[in-house]
């Protein structure tokens, strides 16, 4: 699923990489430990976590994932935005819960990784 | 025997975590510019972004040397920290001893040292209580670079 359908599923809002969310993911990896993410991310996933310091951009830029999701409508400030943009990772925020938000897209096929 | 190609050192600042990551970022980029393989640079940085983390975490600082030879990339990370007492214990994922923030900050789920172990070829951790913990990881290449 591309991200921009992914965007317009969840209703989100997109503050970083605009002009990515032509990409194609088809696995998910969801949490708020940055270790998790880590352990299980192979690349290219997508990222959701509630977690919205500089830290869960460091992550997503060594785990290799194509984007990152902020759940429960967390916001991250200016200086994560920009880290973002420079390491060309975008970023989408929706207000919907994790729960909610991997349900959704397991309904339309996209799946874990483990 | 194996041809050193590199050897570049950097210094962590322990518990600053606006800057954790920093050298692990760097590496990703180093390593990556001298054509080191998706899948390896990938096992690296998580290496070395766990070992990073540790050091943030839990010293007052450290280093992190970078050494490719010809043959694999092997990362040292050594500090000033608490130690660990129990090694064995602290490879054990879910295993743990993170203050709130370091929770807060997303870490310190008891995977770091699991995930560090589990992406390297070769693993060994020296620790002695109150003085520090020496970490020394090497990840073989399996082409040339």
């Amino acid at each position: 699923m591309k991200l921009v359908e992914i965007k317009d599923l969840l209703q989100c809002e997109v503050l970083a990489g605009e002009d990515d969310l032509h990409v194609d993911v088809t696995q998910v990896v969801a949490s708020d430990g940055m270790s998790e993410i880590l352990a299980f991310a192979k690349s290219k996933e997508l990222m959701i976590t509630g977690l919205t310091n500089i830290q869960s951009i460091r992550t997503a830029d060594i785990a290799g994932v194509s984007a990152v999701l902020y759940c429960r409508g967390k916001r991250p400030d200016k200086k994560v935005i920009e880290f973002a943009r420079q390491k060309r990772i975008p970023i989408l925020v929706t207000k919907m819960v994790m729960f909610d938000i991997c349900a959704i897209l397991y309904n339309r096929g996209l799946k874990g990784v483990s | 025997m194996a041809v050193e190609l590199l050897r570049e050192s950097f210094e962590i600042q322990g518990r600053n975590f606006d800057k954790a990551g920093e050298v692990s970022g760097e590496i990703k980029v180093i390593l990556r510019d001298l054509g080191i393989d998706a899948a390896n640079l990938r096992r690296l940085v998580v290496v070395a972004f766990e070992g990073e983390m540790n050091v943030v975490m839990y010293a007052n600082r450290g280093t992190l040397t970078l050494i490719l030879t010809d043959e694999d990339v092997n990362l040292e990370i050594l500090d000033e920290g608490p130690g660990i007492p129990d090694i064995e214990l602290a490879l054990q994922e879910g295993y743990s001893t993170a203050s709130d923030e370091m929770r807060e900050m997303g870490f310190g789920f008891g995977m770091g040292l699991p995930n560090m172990k589990k992406n390297s070829d070769e693993l060994r951790i020296e620790s002695e209580v109150g003085k520090g913990t020496s970490v020394f990881a090497k990840i073989k290449l399996n082409s040339n670079v």
